[in-house]
């Protein structure tokens, strides 16, 4: 096995929803997407947000689009206009959210680099 | 019938690149121009703005694009659809009127779409036994005293269709559904109507709503997306029997592909299979997106659902005042020097007796925004300490602004970055979105020329 980073193998969007966000995770292909029904749990999800979420994780799938969409309840410190917290409204927390590490098989194929290629 | 038609974005919130909705007449061919202005707290500045001046309360944005362009919309012939009306739809008409006549321009027929706007009948509707249930924690509107700033209801699209038909060059409607900005002219032009037809057009309006957001703005691999400086905004080209194309003018900077096209459909989703509006109901897990050559997504298979018999409300109402203010630490330490001062300044307020019903500390630069995933970088060369607070009594809250500042004398070595003046208390506009029965809600629509 080896560990590696959601990112390597997703994308995401986050944006708010009320009083918490929303974050739509997008499988590179559908072998990644099989993958990410067994470890993207909704406990694995509430456990990396920890700090960030104090609500409930909800799940949702979209297998059509190869996505799952959770959605992060009491996440913004109060929600869009009420929080007094940087990030009143979830932009950031797609990019949280592929910062999770995972434990793949050491054949899986990495799909994405995690930044610009290096010259 | 128009074979094809071109449907584009040119502003995806009131905020967006003013020079955008120029460049979607200029830089290439297009049927239809719509626009974005209202989010939620937009509403109750434009409900104060009015209270204060019979003659404001709507987008000033558009009237200037108006004012500039109105001659190319006329030659283009491209009709204009935003909901730039605000709470003052008749306001915003009569301005655009004004920069009609100014030009001696007679012909241009704009339609208003209004009845959104239900503060004034708050009385009523109470009295006819509407409750306003607080969509996700059930409590009643009326359950407490509260001072309520705007009541505006999300209207089908409808009315938008009606000033089409009747002719109107520029639609401005009040609050609508931002998806139904690009639903409204596939029905006037194609006559849609079935849940399929509507979901299909709502579906293109989401893709659209969020301007750039589908076309290569605020994309994962934002790497491999050209010529960011000159952004090209999404269009929807869509044919008659439901062909839907999602691209962008041709030779503008962006990408439009699956991917940036999905990311723009998960954005702000809640439960896919049961997207609302009040057209209809949208399954988005029927939804297929294919790559159709460079810079063009097929999107498919949309289905949807017949509307519920409700409408959403959206109230905002005065829920306290707030502030936040920040400076910069730098030098060895600049971490610890920075919870010092976060501690100082709780100490100096509750030294004069101000407590706050809500209070935070941020330390940004740690990896503060990814708390519990990222850091905390324990060594940064350099923070930024944001503190805020929340509290019913503005005066408390302007007392805290007014401890920001003394840091850079009475605190540790290194502090700078403090600029602006003393945060003040703002005004906290809470939501409330509730639902209200179809049947009390009529839109108003109106479709006059410019007369001499």
């Amino acid at each position: 096995m080896k560990e590696i980073y959601l990112g390597e193998i997703a994308h995401a969007r986050s944006g708010d929803k009320g009083d918490g966000s929303n974050v739509g995770v997008l499988a590179g292909n559908r072998e990644v997407y099989d993958l990410l029904l067994e470890e993207l749990s909704i406990e694995r999800v509430r456990e990396h947000f920890s700090e960030i979420c104090h609500g409930a994780v909800e799940r949702f799938e979209l297998p059509n689009l190869l996505a799952l969409n959770f959605l992060l309840h009491d996440s913004l410190g109060g929600g869009g206009t009420e929080s007094i917290i940087t990030d009143a409204q979830g932009k950031t927390h797609a990019q949280a959210m592929l910062q999770m590490k995972m434990q793949v098989p050491d054949d899986f194929e990495l799909l994405y680099p995690m930044g610009p290629p290096k010259s | 019938m128009k074979e094809r038609l071109r449907i584009g974005n040119g502003q995806g919130f009131w905020g967006d690149s003013v020079q955008t909705p120029i460049r979607m007449l200029r830089e290439g061919p297009l049927d239809y121009l719509t626009m974005d202005y209202l989010a939620e707290v937009t509403m109750s500045i434009l409900q104060k703005q009015k209270n204060r001046d019979a003659a404001r309360g709507y987008a000033t944005d558009f009237v200037r694009f108006i004012d500039e362009v109105l001659p190319e919309i006329i030659e283009k012939k491209v009709r204009i659809i935003a909901n730039a009306g605000g709470v003052n739809t008749e306001a915003c008409r009569g301005r655009i009127f004004d920069a009609a006549r100014k030009r001696g321009l007679s012909k241009l027929k704009i339609g208003t779409v209004s009845g959104d706007d239900i503060l004034g009948r708050l009385d009523e509707l109470k009295a006819a036994g509407v409750e306003f249930r607080h969509m996700d924690t059930g409590e009643g509107l009326f359950d407490e005293e509260r001072e309520i700033l705007a009541a505006n209801v999300y209207l089908p699209t409808e009315g938008m269709v009606r000033a089409l038909d009747e002719g109107a060059d520029i639609v401005v409607t009040g609050r609508c559904t931002d998806p139904g900005l690009v639903l409204a002219p596939l029905m006037h032009e194609y006559g849609w109507s079935t849940p399929d037809q509507l979901a299909l057009g709502t579906v293109a309006g989401h893709i659209l709503e969020c301007g750039a957001q589908s076309t290569g703005g605020n994309f994962t691999r934002w790497w491999e997306v050209p010529d960011m400086a000159h952004i090209g905004y999404p269009i929807a080209e869509v044919g008659p029997e439901g062909e839907l194309i999602i691209t962008k003018h041709e030779g503008t900077g962006g990408m439009v592909t699956v991917d940036t096209v999905a990311e723009q459909l998960v954005y702000e989703m809640g439960n896919p299979k049961q997207f609302l509006t009040p057209d209809c109901v949208v399954d988005f897990t029927s939804i297929k997106l294919a790559q159709d050559g460079p810079d063009r997504v097929r999107v498919s298979g949309v289905r949807g659902d017949v509307r519920t018999p409700y409408l959403k409300v959206s109230i905002s109402y005065l829920a306290g005042y707030k502030a936040t203010g920040q400076i910069v630490l730098s030098g060895p330490n600049a971490l610890e020097k920075a919870r010092l001062c976060a501690s100082a300044v709780w100490e100096r307020l509750e030294m004069v007796g101000c407590r706050f019903e809500d209070r935070q500390e941020e330390f940004l630069g740690i990896g503060q925004v990814h708390r519990g995933i990222v850091g905390p970088v324990e060594n940064a060369p350099e923070v930024v300490l944001r503190l805020g607070v929340k509290d019913s009594s503005r005066e408390m809250v302007n007392r805290f602004g007014m401890e920001i500042a003394p840091l850079v004398t009475s605190g540790p070595p290194g502090v700078t970055g403090f600029a602006g003046g003393r945060p003040k208390a703002q005004e906290i506009v809470a939501y409330w979105p509730a639902l209200i029965p179809r049947e009390l809600i009529k839109a108003e629509v109106s479709v006059e020329e410019v007369g001499a």
